[in-house]
């Protein structure tokens, strides 16, 4: 797939059936959107406390430039826009990107949605109040390096949140057993195990980006209600982190 | 061609409402609540009714009430406006349940609240329909968040992936991202969806009026449960009452159609001479009792509050309680989503709504018809039976409490708004 502007019927309708599976409620990409209010929460929640913004307000993330790392079809990128944030979503894969600006012109939302990678950005010299990178530590292949890149992407003051999956018996039953084999919410294959990290080893990474750890919570899904939650407690399978940079005065 | 007809037909579409406002459809008591809970948490709305305000406000009494619940009470708390109608209501301090025959007064059994043993407070106050509207419609027009617009109907909606327009019968079109029939029982927000409604005809009729008595009724609501259908007496301030008395809809029609003089002398012996004499302080009402419960909450855009999609039996009061419930529970999840910078108006953030409202709206359906269906019978066996009943929850600390915490609209997973917290 290339960057091409002109645009091919067959391709378009190509985009369209996969924007609806990856905005589809129901589709294959569900786990994810039943997570994401959780994941929201988290992040609003974050941004306001170290940015001091209030989320009763309207617009309330307006002048934050926010990096989405990893954004897929948008499913963070757009909530962030929607607060105000300029956005830009970056994923080092294609395919996703043209579903995501699709969906963005539906919602009309403003995104800047690149393909590109945490370290070609970090390399370029760019730099933003915030930078997500939410469940995808686990799929790189060198994770400190990648934290080094992402760290790099944070202006003075600025945080990286970063989620991920507990190196833990529990997350071995629930994410690969359960999720993977038993339910099928996710294609087998999805997660490596052995690729997890527990939360003392990403705080490690992080400190040694330059960043200071200073929050980190467990996300808890409830299969009764099918709704997640997060926990001050329970970082045992999914959890999220975050990291701010010292500001200059500081 | 007249210059009236040519600006007629060359006035562009005029757009009455911003495009990311909500637009909510009926605005009575359910429509308005819903409106101030969502505007004070920093929505932008569009309210519209098919009646002019001054029709809708009027301050002469005309008998109808509603026993507000514990939880609904907070919620007008919560929103602001129950300073202004404190003065006005009445609290329910005490509740006494009795199962009777015309003519022989109270049963042997008998069932008895007081809200002492409630750490809550009273169990509800009784509001005057003209008070509670009032306020609303006041607290509606004072919000510079909400836009009215009064005295048109809605002909049409049409939902996109964008937004959601409807067609005004005055002939303009407004447009918003999502659509609340707030509409009542008919209510064509729901029929225009697709949404299909189930209903139940309970071939009984209530009839409603308020009456002056004699002597105080303490604060305490009384019910009897007579065969042909129960008679609630629920205290409004001063020396008066509001009678709910279930009939049969031959009988009914045929008390309705009485004088006053004669309709007293029917009510007379159902209500016992405890209160002392008794003269008409109202308008009387016949309601045809039916339920009516809508198979969806939502469709795409839209979502359904109060008897749009529940029209329950009057008989415990609960049918303004759980509308304001379901208004208390959407303002809840919309102003989350938002806050999340959610799309307000995805399927993911209506059907949150509707599972919270869902199984809780089936429950009521389901135990007033049943509670009506046990009491309106003169089977000797089911009167013992539910005599014994009224004896058991009587006996336990533990089910009076229960009873109590359910009458105040206290249990199951309330809304912020109805523990008194605004969104």
């Amino acid at each position: 797939m290339t960057g091409a502007a002109t645009v091919d019927a067959g391709e378009v309708a190509k985009f369209d059936a996969m924007a609806e599976e990856w905005w589809d409620p129901q589709g294959k990409f569900r786990p994810l959107h039943e997570m994401t209010p959780c994941r929201l929460d988290y992040i609003t929640a974050q941004i306001a406390m170290e940015h001091d913004r209030d989320l009763c307000a309207p617009s309330p993330f307006a002048g934050l430039r926010l990096l989405d790392i990893g954004c897929g079809g948008g499913l963070l990128s757009e909530p962030m826009a929607r607060l105000g944030a300029s956005v830009v979503g970056a994923d080092a894969a294609d395919t996703a990107l043209p579903v995501a600006r699709r969906h963005a012109e539906t919602s009309a939302l403003q995104i800047d949605y690149r393909h590109t990678t945490a370290e070609a950005l970090a390399a370029e010299g760019a730099s933003f109040d915030v930078v997500l990178a939410m469940e995808i530590i686990e799929h790189v292949a060198e994770p400190q390096s990648f934290v080094d890149a992402c760290a790099a992407l944070v202006a003075p003051g600025g945080l990286l949140i970063v989620s991920t999956l507990n190196k833990t018996a529990k997350s071995y039953a629930l994410a690969i057993v359960g999720a993977e084999r038993i339910l099928r919410w996710l294609p087998p294959g999805t997660h490596d195990w052995r690729k997890f990290q527990p939360p003392e080893s990403v705080s490690d990474m992080l400190r040694a980006a330059g960043l200071d750890p200073v929050d980190r919570k467990g996300m808890v899904f409830d299969p009764l209600k099918r709704s997640w939650s997060l926990s001050p407690r329970d970082l045992s399978v999914n959890y999220a982190i975050t990291a701010s940079r010292p500001s200059a005065a500081r | 061609m007249d210059n009236g007809a040519r600006a007629v037909i060359f006035r562009p579409m005029e757009q009455t409402s911003a495009p990311n406002s909500v637009l909510i459809v009926g605005g009575g008591l359910n429509g308005a609540a819903l409106a101030l809970g969502l505007a004070q948490a920093g929505q932008a709305v569009t309210l519209i009714d098919a009646l002019p305000r001054e029709t809708r406000d009027t301050p002469d009494f005309d008998g109808r009430s509603y026993a507000m619940s514990l939880a609904s009470v907070r919620m007008l708390e919560a929103l602001g406006l129950w300073e202004a109608l404190d003065g006005d209501a009445q609290p329910i301090l005490g509740v006494k349940v009795c199962d009777g025959r015309v003519g022989e007064g109270p049963g042997p059994f008998v069932m008895e609240f007081d809200h002492a043993e409630l750490e809550e407070g009273p169990l509800g106050h009784m509001v005057e329909d003209r008070h509670l509207r009032h306020v609303l419609l006041a607290a509606t027009a004072e919000h510079p968040g909400i836009a009215e617009l009064s005295g048109v109907t809605v002909t049409d909606q049409n939902v996109s992936d964008r937004a959601v327009a409807v067609t005004l019968s005055d002939g303009t079109t407004c447009d918003g991202i999502l659509l609340i029939g707030a509409d009542g029982r008919g209510g064509a927000v729901a029929t225009r969806a697709g949404i299909a409604r189930d209903v139940t005809d309970y071939r009984q009729s209530a009839l409603v009026c308020a009456v002056a008595h004699e002597l105080p009724h303490h604060g305490i609501a009384h019910q009897f449960f007579l065969p042909p259908g129960p008679l609630a007496i629920l205290p409004l301030t001063g020396n008066r009452s509001s009678i709910v008395w279930s009939e049969d809809t031959a009988q009914a029609a045929a008390i309705h159609a009485l004088d006053d003089a004669q309709f007293l002398q029917v009510l007379r012996p159902r209500f016992g001479d405890f209160l002392g004499g008794i003269h008409l302080a109202g308008k009387r009402y016949s309601y045809p009792l039916n339920r009516t419960l809508a198979r969806r909450f939502i469709a795409p855009r839209v979502a359904l509050v109060g008897d749009a999609v529940r029209g329950v039996h009057p008989i415990a009061g609960q049918g303004l309680n759980a509308g304001l419930r379901d208004c208390a529970a959407l303002a809840e999840v919309v102003t989350d989503a938002k806050r999340r910078g959610e799309n307000i108006a995805s399927p993911l953030v209506l059907e949150r709504y509707e599972a919270w409202r869902r199984a809780d709206s089936s429950a009521l359906a389901m135990a007033t018809d049943g509670f009506n269906r046990l009491f309106s019978n003169d089977n000797p066996l089911l009167r013992l039976g539910r005599g014994l009943g009224l004896a058991a929850v009587n006996a336990s600390p533990m089910l009076r409490r229960k009873f109590m915490r359910e009458a105040a609209g206290l249990s199951g997973d309330l809304p912020r708004l109805m523990t008194g917290v605004a969104l």
